[in-house]
């Protein structure tokens, strides 16, 4: 056992520091406060900068093939660089989503002339990507979405809405997944398609989050035409296509947000406890909170450190990954809601110019709901451990050998 | 970066594994359970001497195997998850460490070569009564050249040949090593949550003792081996709720309810995705404990109480829920849900109680943070 690097990924390291340290600022207090300043669109301009230079110098695409524009190294080389980026300030986000699992889809089942097109560009950051696969009526059940295309000619025409897309109001393309064929089972009738965002008929409205924030949005579609030869892999193939997807999301190896046991900590011994006399940190009962909040902040950050070892052997991470939101969105939660609750009545003031932190416990005890939501809910999450890790049974499915069009749907 | 186990530590596990699949099969650790004047598996216990798992730690000129303390990490994993009947941790976490760490030459010749060969089991006197163990609130006293006071309960009392004791002397705390078949030494059977494991009360009367490490150093001696106990501890915690674990979900592929695997229900699923979860959080800081304990590293213990924290808490998790998961029959004497749940509790006050260690946890971060 050992933490070091080899001589290759250390070289590697330190290439991706020298390259950070001259692009980005490292991560402060003074680094957020100016970032928070910049407006959406100063934001995405400083972002598709970054991705840029990113590019340039090769730390784009780590692990996608040469002939893709990537350099073609193992997934250890894309941890190291994730591992030194988060230290910094870098408006990486835009881009994670569509470089992290819509692209690498693209990649897989494109021809080369759809590929030319589009891979350089998404990579380079002049063209962003979003990923368009949640419904109203199919969220932890996604392959459920109802949203159709039927074939006019060389083209298909695209009826229906998607909803909680990150980024698609900035976006410039996404992967949609929709119904082709309503009359055969559920995963059998989907087909995936590339889908130009500015086309006519796409229409993108933010959502309004219980957060105040407008990080996601509705797409709705009306007659939208997209060519045949946008499509990825054959048609009532599109389940098959998303789980690509899906695997994908697993790779991009997800951090936890907002304050972390060392913020609380600090907090803890400037303000008073609520059961008695002397600081927070002084009550017993918050000490074995924080203490168990160390073992699993420690426990997560050391299981990475497991699948590191995994990726440096050349071995690829299974969905045990997952277990990483199911600890960090309510760990999150938990202690933004101790740090709150400590001040007594003082703890509901958000305004920044008074509250700990500048309200960033506020912030992320309203964000935390949706974490526990997003990229597959607690509840998917558990049945993704049980099932493809503990090899428990499915759950008995009412929707096998049922044609889609006469599958129940409630409301 | 390398956070994994060698392959030559991998194959020892499975050795071991194998072994005691077959050597500490339920069926042997009943027949220590249901006799209550059985206090070890003797058999077994030869056996792990003869592969020389009580000396893998021990240097080659004590008579061990001179492996290092990751070796020690695979087994205690493997011991845990067999529910081992055997004097394992007190001889060799407790005992033989506390040897290492503080005893002269003349003492580690004296008894190491006899731990390595079996001939000697050990023990740790650390607790006088209700409540956790504090130096201040030893009152067992050593003047020097002999002991008396009263310690209970000791794990592994009822069998072992020597033991560990702390003990006040002047002002401080020191560690005394004591010969347990001598006249000055009463011992009382004691009947605990988990009878697979021997407890005694042991009564010291002008029992001749000596001392281990310097005088008045005792407190501290005490504190590093329980750190370096914590983490091997942990492992047998985290072998003990894997085990858990796979019998939960064997029994739940196997088990039919409503017309179907109760496997298939999700609130049978997510309670074995929150075992893995807890199992992979417990097992992660026991690795990271083990390399600070085999590089004798600062942060050993930050990472022991960590290890210690987590394992309690994840053995406490499966075992319970792997009892939930077998229904009724999971409540019977038959079905062997209870050897976890009741080896669970043990190891996770053996060392320390949860809370204890929490504290320690909390209490070194500052430390840290400190510095």
């Amino acid at each position: 056992m050992d933490f070091n690097d080899t001589p290759e990924e250390a070289k590697f390291r330190a290439d991706a520091r020298a390259f950070l340290e001259a692009n980005v600022r490292p991560k402060s207090a003074e680094a957020e406060r100016l970032s928070r300043k910049l407006s959406p669109k100063e934001y995405l301009k400083a972002a598709k900068d970054y991705q840029a230079k990113k590019a340039e110098a090769g730390f784009a695409g780590i692990t996608w093939a040469k002939e893709q524009g990537g350099r073609g190294l193992p997934p250890i080389y894309a941890v190291i660089f994730n591992q030194e980026e988060g230290k910094f300030d870098a408006p990486a986000a835009p881009f994670s989503i569509g470089l992290g699992m819509c692209v690498p889809t693209v990649i897989a089942f494109s021809d080369e002339a759809t590929k030319d097109r589009y891979v350089a560009k998404a990579l380079r950051g002049d063209e962003i990507w979003c990923q368009l696969f949640s419904e109203p009526g199919a969220g932890s059940d996604v392959a459920a979405s109802k949203t159709k295309a039927v074939r006019d000619g060389d083209d298909w025409i695209i009826n229906g809405q998607k909803v909680w897309t990150t980024g698609a109001h900035f976006s410039d393309f996404g992967i949609l997944l929709v119904r082709t064929n309503p009359d055969v089972e559920k995963h059998k009738g989907l087909t995936m398609f590339i889908v130009d965002m500015k086309a006519p008929g796409v229409d993108v409205r933010q959502i309004h989050q219980a957060s105040g924030g407008r990080d996601f949005n509705e797409v709705y579609f009306t007659d939208v035409r997209i060519p045949d030869k946008n499509r990825l892999g054959e048609p009532g193939m599109g389940w098959n296509v998303a789980l690509v997807t899906l695997m994908n999301e697993r790779l991009a190896v997800g951090g936890s947000y907002g304050p972390d046991y060392k913020e609380i900590f600090d907090f803890a011994k400037g303000v008073a406890s609520p059961t008695g006399e002397g600081a927070l940190i002084k009550d017993e009962a918050f000490r074995q909170k924080l203490a168990d909040w160390i073992v699993r902040a420690e426990g997560y950050k050391l299981a990475k450190f497991r699948t590191m070892t995994a990726l440096s052997k050349g071995q690829t991470p299974g969905p045990e990954s997952s277990i990483g939101k199911v600890i960090n969105a309510n760990q999150m939660m938990d202690i933004a809601n101790t740090a709150i609750e400590a001040q007594d009545l003082y703890g509901v003031i958000d305004d920044p110019a008074y509250a700990a932190l500048e309200g960033a416990f506020h912030q992320s005890y309203m964000f935390a709901p949706g974490l526990r939501i997003a990229g597959g809910t607690d509840e998917i999450l558990k049945n993704i451990i049980a099932e493809r890790v503990l090899g428990l049974p499915q759950d008995v499915r009412v929707d096998k050998g049922v044609a889609f069009k006469d599958l129940p749907s409630g409301r | 970066m390398n956070f994994d186990f060698s392959d030559d530590q991998k194959a020892l596990k499975d050795q071991a594994r194998k072994f005691l699949a077959d050597k500490s099969s339920a069926k042997a650790v009943r027949a220590v359970l249901n006799d209550a004047d059985k206090s070890y598996d003797k058999d077994l216990w030869r056996g792990v001497a003869e592969l020389g798992w009580l000396g893998a730690a021990i240097p080659e000129e004590h008579g061990g195997l001179g492996l290092g303390r990751l070796e020690l990490c695979v087994l205690a994993e493997e011991i845990g998850r067999a529910v081992a009947p055997i004097p394992f941790s007190s001889t060799v976490y407790f005992f033989a460490e506390a040897l290492m760490l503080a005893g002269s030459d003349a003492q580690k010749s004296a008894h190491l070569p006899k731990v390595a060969a079996g001939e000697v089991i050990g023990c740790f006197a650390l607790s006088e009564g209700p409540g956790a163990v504090t130096a201040a609130s030893i009152e067992a006293k050593f003047d020097g050249a002999t002991l008396n006071g009263v310690k209970i309960p000791v794990t592994d009392g009822d069998c072992a040949d020597w033991a560990v004791v702390a003990a006040k002397e002047g002002g401080g705390v020191s560690l005394v090593l004591v010969d347990l078949n001598q006249a000055g030494v009463a011992r009382e059977t004691l009947k605990t949550i988990d009878p697979t494991r021997g407890h005694a009360k042991l009564a010291f009367t002008n029992a001749k003792a000596e001392r281990l490490g310097a005088a008045g150093q005792g407190w501290e001696l005490a504190e590093a081996v329980l750190d370096r106990a914590a983490v091997l501890i942990a492992f047998e915690q985290v072998g003990g709720s894997h085990a858990c674990m796979e019998m939960a979900i064997d029994y739940a592929k196997g088990r039919y309810a409503f017309s179907r695997q109760i496997g298939s229900f999700q609130a049978i699923k997510h309670k074995l995705a929150d075992m893995y979860v807890n199992i992979e959080v417990a097992r992660s800081n026991a690795y990271y404990g083990a390399w600070a304990l085999s590089t004798e590293a600062a942060e050993l213990p930050f990472a022991a109480a960590a290890a210690r924290a987590a394992a309690s808490d994840a053995y406490y998790y499966c075992a319970k829920e792997n009892i939930q998961t077998h229904g009724g029959m999971g409540f019977t004497w038959e079905v062997d849900c209870h050897l976890f749940f009741r080896r669970a509790k043990l190891l996770a006050l053996q060392a320390g109680a949860p809370a204890v260690w929490k504290e320690k946890l909390v209490k070194r971060l500052e430390q840290r943070n400190a510095a």
